[in-house]
């Protein structure tokens, strides 16, 4: 049985990409949701929140029409030389990122509520400025915050599925992702070749996450004040 | 002109703080007041960690904060010990000291990090975490992280309520050292009479967001007039030197300009200022001078006023022949029989003298 690597390689390449791009971003909306006290936090809280609830299909649907060529986005992106993005990786990426966004931001905010202001106002008094105060205060202690985000990014967008197959298809190297190929497999009756990513996928998830506790616990039990 | 300067007034709900007070920039000066009084917002806003819509805060010829311009706290020089000691919990206790130290140019470093460390006894804890430190050793580490900035003034927020009375007493000399030592101007925000006797020099009084009266310490807390006096047992507050000891009967004499009193024996030097606690209770009043008692301590004093405390009890605020204040609590049946009047002599007889500094 010759085993295809590809589907494997793609989604890890995916799921990292995400991840990074959902740390930068994720990171200064989660701190403006924790700090702010607008009227509209909520309203904007309910939007970070939405892909939590709604059916892949219904946000890869939007997508796709949003992306295509007479689409807004899609129009913005062929306007600047990028082309169409449906059917792409980096289209794949685009929607990771908006499907996975509650999983970054959540835990993100969580972290920054529970520090308080104390610490931050700690380092103005030791001559810190915002930036300063908050590579040196915050991120260190909101450290275990910033690994549950990832983790979180990185495993729901390898499950991921019906957003894929909405915006992306199946192109093998380019939007074959793991759970597209698993199902691939399953259509087709090539139920060895799916069992095979299928474990593979339930060890690596189990892996991932037991690290992340491990190492969230210790980190927990020694900055105990 | 070297003085703090600070105008605040803001509305904070239905609490509005409306302070305006100006001391020297030298010495220890203590924000009084009871909880709620808007002592710690007046010592946010000269941080600048709150910012009312009107306020002046000026440190000599710096301003910090006036109706143009608005100084983010990490650019005043200062020092804030907050009341807990909010230590950073992911850096060593030397990491903790180095935070504020290292964003200070070097050349404006005044205070060597050894002294400070040294001053306050942590030598022996710069390897550890914060969460393996007491309450008190931590308030000593936040109070050096902040002398470690070499600040012009340093704000101290009750730095020792949440502290028991063991670490208190432990903690208070170091406070004391401080001023001698370093020589930066600091406010100290207390609701402690006793602290604020032992540390500052000057006080200013809130009561509900305002400035009810402002001075020397040791007169502030003899008003009659103020609430002070009667926060549990009233007690006046004497400035002095050390003058003699006396081995045999194993005594100090603390001099006061002329008058002298006897604490039990401490180990001071000779001519060192000296700061004693006299609590009314332990002040009885004579008309003539008596040889034939037990008491040492026996201080000629003329009647300022007196304050009824209770139906039973009254206060007497004397005046000693050096001009500070000693206050005598006697009943008012004894005060009649007296004939306790303004102005009158009396010799005050002191049962015991407790020696703060």
């Amino acid at each position: 049985m010759d085993f295809d690597w590809q589907p494997v390689w793609l989604t890890l390449k995916l799921a990292g990409t995400t991840t990074v791009l959902l740390l930068i971003i994720g990171t200064p909306i989660a701190w403006w949701l924790a700090r702010t006290h607008v009227w509209y936090k909520q309203a904007l809280a309910a939007v970070v929140a939405l892909p939590l609830v709604l059916p892949p299909t219904v946000l890869g649907f939007y997508l796709l029409i949003m992306l295509a060529p007479d689409g807004p986005v899609g129009q913005l992106t062929q306007a600047m030389g990028i082309g169409t993005l449906p059917f792409t990786f980096e289209g794949l990426v685009f929607a990771s990122v908006l499907y996975s966004l509650p999983f970054a931001v959540q835990p993100l905010q969580n972290a920054f509520e529970a520090l308080g202001p104390r610490p931050m106002e700690v380092a103005s008094t030791l001559r810190a400025s915002p930036w300063d105060r908050f590579l040196t205060v915050v991120i260190p202690l909101a450290r275990p915050g910033f690994l549950t985000a990832a983790v979180l990014c990185f495993a729901h967008t390898i499950g991921e599925f019906g957003v894929v197959l909405m915006i992306g298809g199946n192109i093998p190297g380019e939007t074959k992702v793991l759970s597209v190929a698993i199902y691939d497999h399953v259509e087709s009756l090539e139920y060895g070749q799916a069992h095979l990513l299928a474990a593979g996928m339930l060890a690596f998830s189990f892996l991932v996450l037991m690290t992340l506790y491990l190492v969230n616990g210790r980190y927990t039990r020694s900055h105990r004040p | 002109m070297s003085e703090i300067e600070v105008q605040i007034s803001n509305q904070l709900g239905d609490f509005d703080l409306d302070v305006a007070f100006s001391v020297p920039a030298v010495g220890v000066t203590a924000l009084f007041g009871s909880s709620g009084s808007g002592k710690t917002s007046v010592l946010r806003t000269i941080a600048g960690l709150e910012r009312p819509p009107q306020g002046l805060v000026r440190i000599s010829e710096e301003v910090w904060q006036d109706h143009r311009r608005f100084l983010p706290p990490h650019r005043r020089a200062l020092g804030y010990v907050f009341q807990e000691a909010s230590l950073f919990p992911h850096l060593s206790v030397r990491r903790n000291l180095e935070y504020g130290m290292r964003r200070v140019a070097e050349k404006q470093r005044l205070i060597a990090f050894h002294d400070v460390v040294e001053l306050l006894g942590i030598a022996g804890l710069l390897k550890r975490e914060t969460h393996k430190l007491s309450g008190g050793e931590r308030q000593r580490v936040a109070i050096a992280r902040a002398l470690l900035t070499s600040p012009k003034l340093l704000l101290m927020d009750e730095p020792l309520s949440a502290l028991d009375h063991g670490a208190k007493q432990l903690i208070l000399p170091y406070l004391e050292s401080l001023h001698d030592e370093f020589g930066i101007p600091s406010i100290y925000v207390s609701h402690d009479p006793n602290e604020v006797a032992r540390l500052a020099d000057r006080m200013v009084l809130l009561d509900q967001g305002k400035v009810i009266a402002s001075g020397d310490a040791a007169n502030l807390l003899t008003r009659l007039d103020l609430p002070l006096s009667g926060y549990g047992d009233a007690s006046a507050f004497l400035e002095g030197t050390v003058s003699s000891h006396d081995n045999s009967y194993h005594l100090t004499w603390i001099s006061l300009q002329g008058n002298r009193v006897a604490v039990p024996r401490e180990d001071l030097p000779v001519g060192r200022h000296a700061r004693v606690q006299i609590q009314a209770r332990d002040v009885s009043l004579a008309i003539r001078a008596h040889s034939d008692t037990s008491i040492l301590n026996i201080l000629p004093a003329r009647v300022i006023d007196t304050h009824d405390i209770n139906p039973t009890q009254m206060l007497v605020r004397l005046e000693l022949e050096d001009g500070q204040t000693l206050l005598s609590r006697i009943t008012r049946r004894s005060a009649m029989g007296m004939g306790i009047h303004e102005g009158m002599m009396l010799y005050a007889q002191v049962k015991s003298v407790a020696l703060l500094a």
